[in-house]
């Protein structure tokens, strides 16, 4: 068999489609929502839906909307009829995780050009009712995602020895970089550090402000192979390396600050993609920060950062928007969280600054860019490292 | 299931307990779904023609052959064909009809598609494939699938039927409220089950891996790093160490606690890993990582309601570190 039989194919992002992520999405359908981005994306590539081979679509749990293996009733909705179509559902790294089983079919050759897609309608959910189901025999001690994570936050802090301002310094950042991205959730004109560290703490060390809203939106992007990236109208961005990893939620010795499955996760993919320093190398990061301080956690987790140095870079402003790494130029998780989508919407970002299709949220000449998802209790993860160039291996 | 079934589902002395799951979600209609929906309040049924002009009933907003936007409504009869069925002899809480019925897939005139709906008979041999029926309405109609409270047997003429239809209704409906209700039987296993038991009597019983030694509580039966069963059976506590915590100022819907209270995790002694629990005897404030902890029950408790304080010296970092 000839090397190129053998060898992977390259994969590129040619269409990139989001909805203006909002609290309520009343005048659409779920089917209407997932529909919105995805004809953007398409639109992006200048491709129809006879242009697609597959879809593949991600969520996070059926009862976070109650309707079971939505992918039957969306078949229609993304142009699927006749086509094979997947679901994908890793929790709250599932947009990650779609991105790449899409990117993987053209890798593989399996297809030559997939629609992706991600979605959340939390206005006709409820997360936090999902998450705290009464199961019998045990001691319901607290409800939703806040009070799950912020004793790890605390063990961060004292592991660290992180000032307790860090958390505030992100999640200012993070909502002033969404006031230049047109899809994003928050819109927070008036935000100053001092509301942020004014607001009230919820989950002590965790402040309301420091924590993702809830969103109805839906993010979708088209992948292909050399031949359609040659064909591509707009400059696309190329998969250099992707990598998933799972752990369990609990087990003795997890390291809750920094998961193991993490760090190999994103080792797998510098391995792919040839990077040994990526602090220096990577121009742009979009990393799933649910709540402010996972910024921090997760600058060391994915190799940014020595052990404990995480909060300095955070501090000095390196991760801002005009930074040498900045850190969720979109706004981030912090700034829209339609839950199944947020992954895709990192990936999807990450992919946009490589391309230099960002808008006012580009991060000038950014060549190379990370996207990240992580999901359940820190137990899936899920990254893509996207280039302006296409891989020389 | 079969006798023997069930007890294999369910050894003995193994604890299990009704799980209900339900939740009123809610549903944005769309532009289509809030025309069909709304029409049936009217006694008015729409179809959507697709690109190929076929008429489909209920209507979708997408077409399913070419993926176009389709929004060109038609009003089909109230009358129409039963193309296929099934008996319904035991009707469950909430279905549309109290007695026995059919569940009919009926072809409406004018439509080129089936809508799933009850069929009011008085036994399977009065109900058959190529049967007339029509629509019995609901007396009172709020914009759902239920405001077809059934089909009936039809012997009459067809409706009037085909006529374009711009969907447009006074006050429309567009959204609906979809009550889910899952009913499941849990049973928490034989692990969780001694774990359970012990409890009853004060005491706290991990299970250790016969693998890696590391001793698992609550157990779950098997270790999650070796994927191997653990057996042996470990007492540890009743005194713990706080290895993290936060402090809650919000409350919950569905839980009787008052707020702010300290949510720990809890390593007893003797346990790799940490447990959850609620923080007492201290002010919120004054509890710290490191907090020397005692478990303290009340009367018909399945947990300690809370732990406080037990007076020793705090924990040495290095000590719990790993379990945090």
């Amino acid at each position: 068999m000839s090397k190129a039989a053998t060898s992977k194919e390259c994969v590129a992002v040619v269409g990139v489609g989001q909805t203006k992520h909002v609290a309520a999405r009343h005048d659409v359908s779920i089917a209407g929502l997932v529909r919105e981005a995805a004809v953007r994306a398409l639109a992006d590539a200048e491709l129809t839906w006879a242009d697609v081979d597959a879809v593949v679509i991600g969520k996070a749990p059926d009862f976070f909307e109650g309707v079971m293996m939505p992918e039957l009733y969306l078949a229609d909705a993304l142009g699927a009829v006749g086509k094979p179509m997947l679901r994908v559902h890793t929790a709250g790294s599932v947009g990650g995780s779609t991105a790449l089983v899409a990117a993987n079919l053209v890798a593989a050759r399996v297809h030559r050009t997939v629609l992706t897609l991600a979605f959340e309608k939390q206005s006709e959910s409820n997360a936090m009712w999902g998450l705290s189901l009464p199961v019998p025999f045990q001691q319901p001690l607290l409800a939703g995602a806040g009070g799950f994570f912020a004793p790890h936050v605390r063990a961060y802090m004292r592991r660290t020895g992180a000032p307790d301002t860090v958390g505030s310094l992100v999640a200012y950042k993070d909502r002033r970089n969404a006031l230049k991205n047109p899809y994003a959730h928050l819109h927070e004109h008036d935000i100053t550090l001092e509301k942020v560290q004014a607001s009230p703490m919820l989950w002590d060390p965790i402040r309301y402000s420091e924590t993702c809203p809830s969103s109805d939106g839906a993010c979708a992007m088209v992948l292909t192979d050399r031949a359609g990236a040659a064909r591509s109208p707009r400059p696309p961005a190329w998969v250099h390396g992707g990598a998933m990893r799972s752990e369990p939620t609990l087990f003795a010795g997890k390291d809750f600050v920094s998961p193991q499955a993490g760090k190999d996760c994103a080792a797998d993919v510098y391995r792919q993609a040839g990077i040994t320093d990526p602090r220096r190398e990577i121009d742009a990061v979009e990393m799933y920060v649910p709540f402010s301080w996972y910024e921090p956690m997760w600058l060391e987790n994915l190799g940014f950062a020595e052990e404990g140095e995480g909060w300095k870079l955070t501090e000095a402003g390196v991760t801002e928007l005009d930074g040498d790494l900045p850190v969720n130029p979109s706004g981030g998780v912090l700034s829209t969280n339609p839950i199944g989508a947020s992954g895709m919407i990192r990936f999807a970002e990450a992919a946009l600054q490589v391309r230099g299709r960002a808008g006012e949220h580009q991060i000038a000449d950014a060549r190379r860019a990370l996207g990240h998802a992580y999901g359940g209790g820190a137990q899936f993860f899920a990254m893509w490292l996207v280039g302006a160039e296409p891989p020389t291996s | 299931m079969s006798a023997a079934a069930e007890a294999a589902a369910s050894p003995p002395g193994v604890l299990r307990a009704p799980l209900v799951v339900e939740f009123p979600f809610t549903r944005s209609l769309g532009p289509v779904q809030s025309a069909f929906l709304t029409g049936l309040r009217e006694r008015v049924v729409l179809g959507v023609r697709t690109t190929a002009g076929q008429v489909m009933v209920p209507p979708v907003e997408y077409d399913p052959v070419t993926a176009e936007e389709i929004r060109e409504l038609v009003q089909v009869a109230t009358t129409g064909t039963v193309t296929t069925w099934a008996w319904n002899d035991h009707p469950r809480p909430n279905q549309p009809l109290d007695s026995p019925f059919a569940w009919a897939l009926v072809r409406l005139d004018g439509a080129d598609t089936a809508l799933l709906h009850a069929l009011d008979a008085p036994g399977p041999d009065a109900v058959r494939t190529g049967m007339r029926v029509r629509i019995r309405w609901a007396a009172q109609r709020t914009g759902a699938i239920t405001d077809i409270a059934c089909f009936e047997p039809h012997e009459g003429p067809a409706d009037p039927q085909g006529a374009p239809h711009d969907g447009a209704f006074a006050e429309p409906v567009t959204g609906i409220v979809a009550e889910a209700r899952l009913d499941y039987t849990y049973s928490p296993g034989r692990a969780q089950t001694a774990y359970i038991n012990a409890l009853s009597e004060r005491r706290t019983v991990g299970e250790r891996c016969p693998s890696c030694h590391k001793v698992y509580v609550p157990p779950r039966g098997a270790c999650p790093t070796c994927g191997v069963a653990t057996t042996d059976r470990v007492e540890v506590g009743p005194a713990g160490t706080v290895t993290t915590y936060c402090v809650v100022n919000i409350k919950a819907r569905n839980l009787d606690i008052e707020v702010p209270y300290v949510y720990a995790h809890i390593a007893l002694d003797g346990a790799d890993l940490a447990l959850h629990g609620r923080i007492g005897g201290i002010p919120y404030d004054q509890v710290r990582m490191g907090l020397r902890v005692e478990p303290v029950w009340t009367e018909g408790g399945r947990y300690p309601d809370h732990y406080r304080p037990t007076g020793e010296p705090d924990a040495d970092y290095d000590a719990y570190k790993e379990l945090i």
